[in-house]
């Protein structure tokens, strides 16, 4: 029999091509901001570091900490921290069996955005009224 | 580990613009993936203009009016043309499903493609030709979860009866027509589709996991026991947004777990 030649054949396009949905964007965000919480343990076990080291190496932490950029990056640590946690909670009632309705499952997904931006804002507010 | 770029050979070319038919009212744009195994060049997009007039509405029906008055050599698997073979399972306008069964005006297009309809096979698969994936490991994972009824105790003389509530929860499981919309629409399972079996499998697993006359739940649990198996779901939830039949393979899949935690408690 001749032998055909052919060409290997090519993988078809997948996350070049296909649609956004609340539930594939939020699933993708529970794992980016989980993959944050590491970095975000490492500056509050440093902060510990420098709090057991004396009180220069805290001073000079509180002033790193307290700064424009170390504010807004507590702000996304604060943030991650709590978007993974109503992900987390998101997945639990997932888990369990429950709110696979096509809307439920949409609006779960949408509000933890909602929820988890407005309990980080919520923290912030909370806090600069109390010091 | 997730390769999310394409490799080299499956990067897509611009491809050739077919010219608009002659007297047409009513036209609509198709941007139509294309490969071809004989010329070993990249895949490449081309662009159709359908004349609605003279076309049905359905996206099933613009690729057969395609293939018919432009281009014979436009390949796609279609042969029900009501949604019950699955055979024109497909990407059309970002997500997964049966061209028999979307509508052309239900793809709208976004972005700068509004108005137009994208057309690409099912998403992460090794491409035959042009629409046409290649299924065989999809069918194997479907082979692997053994779906036919399994028992140790001896045949009754006529058939192996169940109740009526029992029957009941073969609802929504039974009815899945293996189009593979499910599974190629899973990061999960475009990530590790190896090891992974994928919503549409699971889905089926779950279907013979609850047949109040299938004997061998234990057996099937174990088949499923493993990081990748069963556990690479992730509750992604696209399998259960693409389904055209609006089944819940998610839902199907999370039951499995819970039967999982359920036996060793």
């Amino acid at each position: 029999m001749a032998e055909v030649k052919q060409a290997a054949r090519p993988l078809s396009p997948h996350l070049q091509i296909y649609r956004w949905s609340w539930t594939m964007a939020m699933s993708i965000a529970h794992r980016v901001t989980g993959c944050a919480l590491y970095a975000g343990t490492v500056l509050i076990a440093a902060w510990l570091v420098a709090a057991a080291s004396g009180p220069a190496a805290f001073e000079t932490a509180q002033a790193i900490a307290g700064s424009i950029l170390g504010r807004l990056v507590l702000f996304g640590y604060s943030f991650a921290l709590l978007h993974h946690m109503v992900g987390g909670l998101r997945h639990f009632v997932w888990d369990m069996g429950y709110g696979y309705e096509p809307q439920t499952r949409m609006n779960m997904a949408k509000y933890s955005v909602v929820v988890s931006g407005g309990l980080t804002l919520l923290v912030w507010i909370l806090a600069y009224a109390l010091r | 580990m997730a390769e999310f770029n394409l490799p080299q050979n499956s990067r897509l070319t611009e491809g050739k613009a077919w010219p608009k038919p002659a007297g047409a009212a009513k036209l609509t744009e198709f941007k139509v993936y294309r490969w071809n195994p004989d010329t070993g060049e990249n895949p490449r997009t081309d662009t159709y203009f359908v004349d609605r007039e003279d076309c049905g509405p359905m996206v099933l029906d613009a690729l057969i009016w395609i293939k018919s008055k432009i281009d014979p050599t436009l390949t796609f698997r279609r042969s029900c043309r009501e949604g019950i073979c699955g055979s024109c399972a497909m990407n059309m306008d970002g997500k997964n499903g049966l061209a028999c069964t979307t509508g052309i005006d239900e793809c709208a297009g976004h972005g700068k493609s509004a108005g137009k309809v994208a057309i690409y096979p099912l998403p992460h698969m090794p491409v035959i030709k042009d629409l046409v994936p290649d299924l065989t490991r999809f069918y194997a994972q479907h082979a692997s979860i053994e779906p036919w009824l399994k028992t140790t105790t001896p045949a009754p003389e006529k058939e192996w009866k169940q109740a009526k509530d029992d029957r009941e929860k073969l609802d929504g499981l039974y009815e899945c027509i293996l189009c593979a919309c499910c599974s190629t629409s899973c990061p999960s399972y475009w990530w590790n589709g190896d090891r992974y079996l994928g919503p549409a499998a699971l889905l089926q697993a779950y279907r013979w996991l609850i047949d109040s006359r299938d004997e061998s739940t234990g057996e099937r649990l174990d088949n499923l026991e493993d990081p990748f198996r069963l556990y690479r779901c992730h509750t992604i939830m696209n399998c259960a947004n693409a389904c055209p039949k609006g089944l819940n393979p998610a839902k199907a899949i999370a039951e499995v777990k819970r039967m999982m935690v359920a036996r060793q408690v």
